[in-house]
């Protein structure tokens, strides 16, 4: 059943009681076509997209716990593409023009909010790369504004323009970007992709593959054998651990991040706030709070919490840029796994194994590409050919020497 | 976190910058050739639970540290100096 404004109002008069789940719980079928691991943003969206743009409906999506329990319920929901480089940024692009019809497309309000990005400025040099960002960034449409100091002092006065290590001289701004209520991103595409006959099955754990020939014929599971025609991979932070089962190594760890929520507050963030030189970025919710986090803990983590010294870091991040926050409560923080892959960039390409299909290496980085990512997953298991977007995001990237290093840092594998 | 360094007691793990598995004591002969190579920088076993690693004591006395830790728990098992272990050839 649809939602409208109309159908809010009804329900609202008459009690709620004519609201459903929004998906079936269906046991598995012995077979699929395709099933896919992981029922993250990533691997829903696959779903939906597979079903949507590629005819495929014989599609499972299998998740080990529940849907949005993983970092697509964890992040701090921002969306940009204000990346660099050409093997980046038009697939980045191409998820923000997801994202601006995504409400209609999934009849599902995501919340998506366009309130802009900055990123902060504090030196000459700094200008000069954003400039050359900026640049890049508007010769895929993103947009791109350069704010001098004063339209910067306008926009966010309560920043500490003066402070004697990182002064702030000004900011790129991508008006586009913003914000998206994450869980609701997962839901919307369970929904519909399950409506598009979709099976999606919780607490059903991946425990291996079922591999004859180099060819992949299907997955084991906490709930029994699934026969598959392919099998697509999308479990961010448990890649290494999962992909490992089909015998292979990968240019990925597994690391902790960490983020932080206050009280709610009246509206003081316009936008979301980078503050790069101090690894401090911050947004507020719909609800008020101010949404903040940092740099990765920094060692190899599944337990999916962090430690002290980085939320001390994190808070000093804070006080640097915006001493206000200082008054502010702290409410809760909390940590996700995160597949920092060995150049900050993403991969989604084939795998040795014949029908075995692997999308990760998000970092921190992949709420934002949720709906390309899908979409151009999706065409590679349809067509087995990479979508014109994603053709620099090979494994064998690595091997080969052409990694994406849009940190400017050059084939550093330890600077993620 | 505490590390157990094996010459100075406790030592908080901020005092350390981590540096990635253990395994990366072990460069592979120049004869491996590329693909021996990219092997050694770029790829991971990423295991959940005991992972050896190498953390260095920057702020501390610049020895270099082969410490155990269930990266499920955050434990720590234990901790060897890198340069034994290199040299016994047990990384
Ligand atoms: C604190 C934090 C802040 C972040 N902030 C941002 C941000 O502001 N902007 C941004 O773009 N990105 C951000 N990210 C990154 C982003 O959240 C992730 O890159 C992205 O969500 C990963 O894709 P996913 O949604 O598919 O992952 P997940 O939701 O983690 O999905 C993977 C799923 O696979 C399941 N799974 C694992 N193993 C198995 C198995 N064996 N069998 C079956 N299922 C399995 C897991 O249970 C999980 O549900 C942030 C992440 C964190 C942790």
């Amino acid at each position: 059943m649809g939602f409208s404004g109309f159908r809010v109002i009804k329900e609202a008069l008459t009690g709620h009681k004519g609201w459903g789940p929004l998906w079936r719980d269906p046991a598995p079928r012995a077979q699929y076509d395709i099933v896919i691991v992981g029922g993250g943003g990533h691997g829903l969206a696959t779903a939906y997209f597979l079903a949507k743009l590629y005819g495929r409906h014989r599609v499972a999506v299998l998740e080990k716990g529940w849907l949005g329990g993983g970092n697509i319920g964890r992040n701090t929901t921002i969306i940009r593409s204000n990346y660099l480089l050409p093997g980046n940024q038009p697939f980045y692009e191409l998820s923000m023009q997801h994202w601006e019809r995504q409400e209609q497309d999934l009849n599902f309000n995501s919340m998506v909010s366009q309130r802009g990005i900055i990123n902060l400025i504090h030196s000459d040099a700094q200008r000069d790369s954003f400039r050359r960002r900026g640049n890049s960034m508007m010769l895929t449409g993103a947009g791109a504004r350069l704010l001098d100091r004063d339209e910067l002092r306008q926009m966010v006065p309560f920043l500490n323009y003066d402070n004697a290590r990182f002064p702030i001289k000004g900011g790129l701004m991508q008006t586009r970007a913003g914000t998206a209520r994450h869980d609701g991103v997962a839901w919307g595409y369970a929904r519909a992709a399950d409506q598009m006959g979709v099976d999606i099955i919780q607490n059903c754990e991946v425990t291996g593959f079922r591999i004859e020939g180099g060819q992949v014929r299907g997955v084991e599971t906490s709930r029994g054998y699934i026969g598959a025609g392919k099998v697509g991979v999308a479990v961010a932070g448990s890649s290494g651990r999962v992909m490992a089962m089909a015998g292979l190594r990968l240019p990925i760890e597994s690391h902790v991040l960490q983020a932080f929520v206050t009280e709610g507050l009246k509206p003081v963030i316009p936008g979301v706030i980078t503050f790069g030189a101090g690894h401090f970025y911050i947004s507020q919710s719909d609800k008020g709070g101010l949404v903040f986090g940092g740099d990765i803990d920094g060692y190899n983590s599944y337990a999916q919490r962090g430690n002290l010294p980085v939320i001390e870091d994190v808070a000093e991040g804070g006080m640097a840029l915006m001493p206000m926050i200082g008054r502010a409560r702290l409410l809760r923080s909390w940590g996700g796994l995160m597949d920092m892959s060995m150049d900050g960039s993403p991969i989604i390409d084939r795998t040795p194994v014949e029908g075995l299909y692997f999308n990760g290496g998000w970092c921190y980085g992949g709420f934002k590409a949720t709906p390309a990512s899908g979409h151009v997953f999706a065409h590679l298991l349809a067509t087995d050919t990479p979508h014109d977007t994603a053709t620099a995001f090979r494994l064998d990237r690595f091997a080969r020497g052409h990694l994406i290093d849009e940190r400017g840092a050059g084939a550093q594998p330890n600077l993620h | 976190m505490l590390i157990p360094h094996p010459l100075l007691g406790l030592r908080d793990a901020q005092e350390f910058t981590y540096l990635g598995d253990a395994a990366l004591l072990n460069r592979p002969d120049p004869a491996a050739g590329e693909a021996g190579f990219a092997d050694y920088v770029y790829l991971r076993d990423n295991p959940a639970g005991v992972h050896r690693e190498l953390w260095f004591h920057e702020q501390g006395d610049r020895s270099w540290l082969v410490v155990t830790r269930n990266t499920l728990t955050h434990e720590i098992l234990g901790a060897e100096l890198a340069r034994d272990v290199k040299l016994g050839g047990t990384a």
